[in-house]
């Protein structure tokens, strides 16, 4: 599954990194390398073995449905690049 | 060429919890914008989801009321994409192992021009969990858009039904009827216009006779039933006009513009979306055992279809009246409460169905507004049946309690509408409106039947529809044989 | 002082010989001139150190005192402390004030500990070097030329310069226990669930976990007792007995059944390292310990499965990271996609958006069953095998890494060189299971540590395995030169 710089520019698209050419070029390099490190795993025979996502098996807990969280809007806010009138602001969203 | 119209529908249905899927902030409706945003709902570094129990308990219910299987282990995983009114950059979803399985739910199809009124079942192909994205509002800076998360967070059961509704009736019929069926279990506060039943149609074209499904196009966050059939109906010609002009429909997703009554397709959506779904590592399965379900199970009232059979054994009402009392949990209990009061069963679906619902529909109101309780519809109806007042009667009597008075009996005596069943009152009538008119006695003698219906006519006028219409009958005959 | 144990540390407070204040004042006064060479903190706050100092020596007074309270202690810059820059160690968050207590810091909050300030770290937590930090690397006490090792560097090179009385820091793949080994103290990630994740910034979800980085066996069982617990508000808390970590410390070893498995010393393992492992091998024999050959099999493709695993979750991770509520956003853009782009190109660094693309390439369509489900898979055959090691032996042991601290810039151009420092401590991640690294001697004047690997929640049994180490050795109260 060999990547050229295509792939590169698609994922970090996906990803929504900006890359320029030439970072795409050695990202390309590392990335591949990376990838060859990893292609060690389709050596192994795994038919029939379950995926494992957690290590222990246990199962989800759940919460009682009351409220507990108070306004902290001032204060989330004041760590935010942009707001107006408790919103945050980003260039204009287009549906 | 004929077409035929395939459509298939995605439901986000908000769940009428107090506080978010994954976090303790509070979901109510209206409030000053990021102030029910807590830290789980920003999405603040560090910050961990906790599934709320009250959602599950929703899911569980629903999967019950619509016969479905309920997955015993359920995953909770995540769909990546970036929006900023979607604070994480992923939605926390179910993909692969959904709560709720493969279900049913039986539509009623009413009757539409020459079409008649027809029962159809749609297969529903899963309800998963997941959480509901912020807002965006437009317009408050120039160029820009402000970010409100009060709802990001808020729970929702995506409810996805199979390709089965073949018309835009169809597809209404079936929304209606899941509208009300989550109301009914008491999952959803069914409030289409603050956004707490959303529809997504899909809908697709294909020559009439073929099997193959066409390209479908989406038809994204509807929120009521008119838009829903208007937007059908121009997407469907849409499609057809296309295709008959040698095009071809790509894949898309749109939107419905209220104003000119059109779809188009959506900016934000053009490129396809790769979601990189993986179960969520800050989740663990969810687990629902036979005792979960079973304890939800004693906890709900008794269900539409339950409902349904229950009153065609048990008042011997046909399909169609027991289908039609049952669309809705608030007329069904006045229904019984109208019986359970002395109300004849068959005389108490007429009434709901005819008089109340007419009425009802006319102010557009909803059965709690009744000005008429059920206990009074009850004494009204128990006044028909036991002979004192004739149906013609029943109707004036309905109208002055509609317009507030109370007392059945008492509107009765005042408008004199008490039926007549003197034997002798009647004879004395029918002899009066006979001599008054001997043309139409020569008429019937001479074999024409008709004038029978018209003496009969004329008696119930003289009697100002107070003379009891059998006994009428039965002494009119007898007196014109002799 | 410095050098005392925790347990001195608080018999000093207790006694009244030094306040908390003195002793917070003095760690302050030797951070002040020694960290402006070794960079182990990001953030320090001498105000808000002494203001808990202060109040922790009104708790002494008023005879309401625990163990730990008033001892100062560094926390990874991972950590969201309330008030306190918060950064990760990453551009991205530089300027980033966390409005709540992460858990741990709740905990020590609690029992009137102070916070010294914000450890160093691999942006992210990602790195074997600490040389991904935006705030620049951190340097090896032991050796200015040499890495301290990561991703908890800042707090590794901290505890071992005696920058504070002890540090926490957090392990996806080896981040406590491969600094731990390389900058000479020891190091303890718990049971993956053991200690709440809440308010830790994530790395890789499945795998993150935090734990003690102190001097000795003993100084780390002191801070279990405070960082471990069950905590609702993280769904993959477990809800474990609350234990004294303390309480075992003294058991005999003798009959202790050890597994050596032949994997961990195969090639890759520099010779004298393997020397040194030997030797503590010998003194544990001396102890009692019986020595078995083991074998994990799967072990060998816990990096391949690890880098697939950890950037997967790590790419999910940091979609928040998008300029829209918090954190940096770029100073230009015309439209919303070139606000992401950008502020996502200037907010990260190389390595974390390195990690982010292999992410999210082993999740996109087409390749998520080559890649993750494997992975998933291997990653259940790796645990299989640890289960089944578990049955022949009580601990298992075996080098923390393959060699010793290397020089700065040794790996930065090659990270596959840089991902194999933690060939033998990302099984343990993998699996869930706990680990430590224990200082067990020198090579060329370089830290050497052991590997101590336990059952699910076998953590007392591991501190007792390495305080009986440390009874009869030294090395773990060996201080680097010109660190007086």
């Amino acid at each position: 599954m060999a990547l050229d710089n295509s792939d590169i520019k698609r994922i970090a698209h996906l990803a929504r990194i900006e890359i320029s050419d030439a970072e795409a070029d050695k990202t390309l390099t590392k990335l591949s390398g990376i990838l060859t490190l990893i292609e060690q795993m389709q050596a192994v025979d795994t038919t029939g073995i379950t995926p494992m996502s957690h290590s222990q098996d246990v199962v989800q807990r759940l919460r009682d449905d009351v409220v507990t969280a108070a306004n902290q809007r001032e204060t989330f806010q004041a760590n935010s690049p942009a707001v107006e009138n408790g919103l945050y602001l980003v260039p204009k969203v287009i549906e | 060429m004929e077409w035929e119209v395939v459509i298939g529908l995605e439901t986000h249905t908000q769940l009428k919890t107090k506080t978010k899927i994954f976090s303790g902030a509070s979901t109510a409706y209206g409030a000053e914008p990021n102030t029910q945003a807590c830290e789980v709902s920003i999405a603040l570094p560090g910050v961990l989801p906790v599934l709320n129990k009250e959602a599950v308990q929703c899911a569980i219910k629903f999967g019950l009321a619509i016969d479905a299987e309920i997955a015993p282990r359920s995953v909770f995983a995540r769909k990546n994409y970036f929006y900023p009114d979607l604070p994480k950059g992923y939605q926390i979803s179910q993909f692969e192992l959904p709560v709720v399985g493969k279900g049913k739910v039986t539509i009623q199809v009413p009757a539409v021009g020459k079409n008649e009124a027809y029962e159809k079942v749609i297969n529903i192909t899963r309800a998963h969990l997941e959480e509901d994205a912020g807002k965006s509002v437009h317009g408050a800076l120039e160029g820009m858009s402000g970010i409100d998360l009060n709802r990001a967070g808020t729970p929702l059961l995506e409810i996805v039904t199979e390709p089965d509704m073949r018309s835009a009736a169809e597809a209404v019929a079936y929304a209606k009827k899941l509208h009300e069926l989550v109301q009914w279990i008491g999952i959803c506060d069914g409030n289409m216009q603050e956004g707490s039943f959303r529809c997504d149609v899909n809908v697709s074209v294909r020559p009439k006779g073929t099997t193959e499904l066409g390209t479908r196009r989406e038809i994204k966050n509807l929120n009521s039933f008119k838009f829903m059939q208007q937007a059908i109906a121009y997407e469907t010609q849409w499609q057809i006009d296309t295709l008959e002009d040698g095009g071809k429909i790509q894949q898309a997703t749109v939107l419905f513009n209220p104003d000119t009554g059109e779809t188009r397709a959506m900016r934000s959506k053009e490129e396809a979306n790769d979601y990189r779904y993986f179960p969520d590592p800050d989740l663990l399965p969810l687990e629902i055992t036979e005792a979960d379900k079973a304890a939800v199970r004693a906890e709900m009232s008794e269900l539409p279809e339950a409902m349904k059979a229950r009153f065609e054994s048990e008042y011997a009402l046909s399909a169609y009246d027991a289908s039609t009392l049952t669309s809705s949990k608030e007329v069904a209990d006045y229904f019984e409460r109208v019986i359970h009061a002395g109300g004849d069963a068959k005389l108490a679906a007429n009434w709901v169905m005819g008089g109340v619902t007419a009425k009802l529909n006319a102010e557009d109101k909803s059965i709690a507004d009744s000005p008429i309780d059920a206990a009074a519809l009850a004494q009204l109806i128990r006044r028909i049946a036991d002979g004192t007042i004739s149906n013609n009667a029943a109707k004036q009597v309905f109208e002055a309690m509609w317009s507030g008075e109370s007392d059945v009996d008492a509107i009765i005596e005042a408008k004199g509408l008490k039926q007549v069943s003197d034997t002798g009152a009647i004879e004395a009538m029918i002899d009066e409106v006979l001599s008054a008119n001997q043309s139409m006695v020569e008429e019937f003698k001479a074999g024409k039947e008709k004038a029978f219906n018209a003496l009969v006519g004329q008696i119930m006028k003289a009697s100002k529809g107070t003379a009891n219409p059998a006994q009428v009958n039965v002494i009119l005959k007898e007196k014109l044989s002799k | 002082m410095i050098n005392q144990s925790l347990k001195n540390l608080s018999q000093l407070l207790a006694s009244k010989a030094v306040s908390s204040v003195e002793m917070t004042q003095t760690f302050l006064d030797r951070i002040r001139q020694y960290n402006p060479d070794i960079n182990a903190y990001i953030t320090v706050d001498e105000e808000k150190s002494l203001a808990q100092a202060k109040a922790a020596d009104a708790n002494i007074a008023a005879g309401t005192a625990t163990t730990l309270t008033g001892i100062p202690f560094a926390q990874k810059d991972i950590f969201c402390a309330k008030d306190w820059k918060t950064t990760c160690g990453s551009k991205m968050l530089e300027n980033f004030i966390a409005p709540y207590d992460a858990h741990v810091i709740t905990q020590f909050n609690n029992v009137g500990a102070v916070n010294l300030g914000k450890t160093n770290m691999d942006e992210f937590a990602m790195g074997s070097s600490n040389e991904t930090s935006y705030f620049g690397g951190v340097k090896n006490p032991w050796d200015l030329t040499r890495v301290p090792g990561g991703s908890s560097g800042g707090s590794a090179a901290a505890v071992a310069a005696r920058l504070c009385a002890a540090a926490t820091g957090t392990d996806t793949g080896g981040s406590i226990r491969q600094p731990a080994s390389l900058c000479g103290f020891t190091g303890l990630k718990p049971t993956y669930g053991l200690v709440s994740r809440y308010g830790m910034i994530a790395f890789a979800s499945s795998l993150d976990q935090a734990g003690p980085m102190a001097k000795s066996a003993e100084d780390c069982a002191l801070m279990m007792n405070v960082m471990a617990g069950f905590d609702a508000r993280d769904s993959t808390s477990l809800n474990h007995l609350k234990e004294d970590y303390t309480a075992q410390l003294n058991q005999p070893l003798a009959g202790l059944k050890v597994g050596l498995p032949k994997e961990y010393f195969a090639d890759g393992l520099d010779g004298d390292v393997a020397k040194v492992i030997e030797t503590a091998i010998a003194e544990y024999k001396k102890l009692g310990a019986e020595f078995v050959d083991i074998s994990l099999p799967n072990a060998s493709l816990s990096i391949p499965v690890y880098y697939v695993l950890a950037p997967a979750e790590a790419s999910s991770n940091l979609s928040r990271y998008d300029g829209v509520r918090y954190g940096h956003r770029a100073e230009e853009y015309d439209d919303l996609m070139e606000m992401y782009m950008k502020s996502r190109a200037e907010g990260f660094g190389e390595e974390v958006k390195r990690r982010i693309l292999i992410g999210t390439y082993v999740l996109s369509a087409g390749y998520y069953d080559a890649y993750y489900l494997k992975a998933q898979k291997i990653r259940h055959l790796i645990a299989e095998d640890f289960k089944a090691a578990f049955k022949q032996c009580d601990i298992i042991m075996g080098p923390t890494v393959p060699s010793t601290a290397f020089k700065t810039g040794e790996k930065t151009g090659d990270p596959i060189a840089m991902y194999l420092q933690d060939i033998y401590t990302i099984a343990t991640n993998l699996a869930g299971l706990p680990g430590m690294s224990v200082p067990a001697g020198f090579s060329h004047d370089l830290p050497v540590g052991l590997q101590i690997i336990g059952n699910y929640f076998d953590e007392a049994r591991m501190l007792n395995v390495a305080h009986a180490y440390q009874q009869v050795t030294d090395w773990h109260t060996a201080m680097p030169k010109g660190i007086a």
